[in-house]
């Protein structure tokens, strides 16, 4: 979305009378308080995907300060209860807010509730639905979390992937990414789930080959991207793994064959 | 001479460490009529029985919906009853909006016993003058509660409170081992009518004074009144 407001679509001058720009030129000193207007320290994409007997989900550990690669040991994949993994991009100030929330989130559960481990235990749509009324919240006050979340988990032996951004818009797909992902990580993933019924032909190991493939294209192409990334597989039987990886086996050969940019032989 | 001194409000203790205004509070319990909750492994059924005050009158409601898998009867002052009923459902409409969850029958329990222990410390107030019992189905299966204002909620197979109450108790406890088997509602409905009649003493079971709810296994509550209890009479 392009976030300046003179080119968004207005009703016109004359109707309504010209747009006041001290709106789009608004400093902390002109106004008595203002909210969230950028985000500072980013993650870039994060990737998902259901197969047979579970769901993936993949991001990488770069916290950028615009095109400084400022951190780059970021951890944006985190485990609530045993069956959910929430995978976030976006401001990292923010998605430290919301890993806390989640933390408080499985206290509360905790309390008083003797079937925290088993029958009321935390599900995937539990988690999904309070952050996306919280991130619909936020964007209601002019003051949003500037994410874009994806929940993975299993639930009732089902395998639950959904989406929800700093507008409170949510959706679910067999495959699903985040910012960059969702340009160059959905094509590749919708060649092997296109439908839901695909999901039932994939195993977890070709559906790991494709997360990897992923990740390594978005290390190419992405400038925000990290080599180093981490990795969760939620199994309807062995739960949570989460792990860390690396790009490898990269092509970068043909690299010396290129020379100048048109008419240069050497 | 012998007035007791330690029953002008919640916040003292008698000598012996008794609240006797919570005490009051249960005994408001027994002038109610008698709601009689029962429950097998897929459901659990409510019964009781209403009153009215003169033949002109309506009968006084017993039961009341809370979510679509809770809902509770009561014995004592019905508007108490309305207080926490409305609190109860609040929180599960809430459970519902914020996490898309079913609140558990346990945490409800609780969330009642935390909001009549405070009206039992705090000076100015008076405990809530209504006993309930909550019947529901969550994930961890049918539930039946008894609340009592002291703040203490517990867990039954089978409960009965109000007026002359010990009857379906004693009869609860002698078939219990029969019940907890039952695999369809209306088999457990029966049990529960038959237990309600042995609170009766001088009225019968009529369309007018009997209320019954179910809640279960793909069961939402649902509450069976005038003709709909023609069946179980």
């Amino acid at each position: 979305m392009n976030h300046d407001p003179f080119s968004w679509g207005r009703p016109s001058d004359v109707q309504y009378g010209a747009y006041d720009t001290k709106i789009a030129n608004a400093s902390s000193n002109a106004y008595p308080s203002m909210n969230t207007q950028q985000p500072i320290i980013t993650g870039t994409s994060v990737v998902s995907m259901k197969y047979n007997n579970g769901v993936i989900i993949a991001a990488d550990g770069m916290g950028s300060y615009g095109s400084l690669l400022r951190f780059s040991n970021v951890n944006r994949l985190f485990v609530v209860g045993n069956s959910t993994v929430v995978g976030i991009s976006g401001d990292i100030s923010d998605m430290q807010y919301i890993e806390r929330l989640l933390e408080d989130m499985e206290i509360e559960n905790n309390y008083d509730n003797a079937y925290a481990e088993s029958s009321e235990a935390l599900l995937p749509s539990y988690v999904f639905e309070y952050l996306t009324s919280l991130m619909y919240q936020r964007r209601s006050k002019m003051d949003p979390l500037w994410n874009a979340i994806i929940v993975a988990g299993v639930e009732d032996g089902k395998q639950f992937l959904k989406y929800v951004d700093l507008k409170g818009v949510r959706y679910s797909s067999p495959s699903l990414a985040t910012g960059f992902g969702a340009h160059m990580a959905i094509p590749l993933m919708r060649k092997l789930v296109d439908n839901d019924e695909d999901v039932k032909q994939i195993d977890l190991e070709t559906a790991k080959k494709a997360i990897l493939d992923c990740m390594k294209v978005l290390f190419y192409r992405d400038a925000r991207s990290s080599r180093s990334f981490s990795l969760a597989v939620i199994d309807r039987d062995s739960g949570v793994d989460l792990q860390k990886l690396e790009v490898e086996n990269m092509t970068w050969s043909f690299a010396k064959d290129i020379k100048g940019y048109g008419t240069q032989k050497v | 001479m012998f007035r007791n001194n330690y029953d002008g409000d919640t916040v003292t203790f008698s000598p012996t460490g008794r609240l006797f205004q919570v005490e009051y509070a249960l005994e408001a319990i027994k002038q109610g009529s008698a709601t009689v909750g029962l429950r097998s492994e897929k459901y659990v059924v409510l019964v009781a029985l209403k009153r009215n005050a003169d033949e002109l009158s309506s009968y006084q409601k017993k039961i009341i919906k809370c979510d679509e898998h809770m809902g509770l009867s009561l014995a004592g002052l019905a508007p108490d009853a309305r207080v926490l009923s409305n609190y109860l459902r609040q929180q599960c409409n809430y459970s519902q909006l914020v996490y898309n969850r079913n609140l558990s029958l346990v945490k409800a329990g609780h969330l009642l016993s935390d909001k009549a222990q405070k009206n039992t410390q705090s000076y100015g107030g008076r405990p809530y003058g209504v006993g309930l019992l909550l019947a529901g189905y969550d994930n961890s299966g049918a539930h039946l509660l008894e609340f009592q204002p002291s703040g203490n909620t517990l867990e039954l197979y089978g409960a009965a409170i109000g007026a002359r109450s010990q009857g379906a108790k004693t009869y609860l406890e002698r078939v219990m081992e029969e019940y907890l088997k039952i695999e369809t509602a209306d088999e457990l409905i029966k049990h529960g009518v038959e237990a309600l009649k042995h609170s009766l003493k001088d009225d019968t079971l009529s369309t007018k004074n009997l209320s019954i709810a179910v809640v279960g296994e793909d069961m939402p509550f649902t509450l069976y009144d005038g003709e709909d209890v023609i069946p179980y009479l």
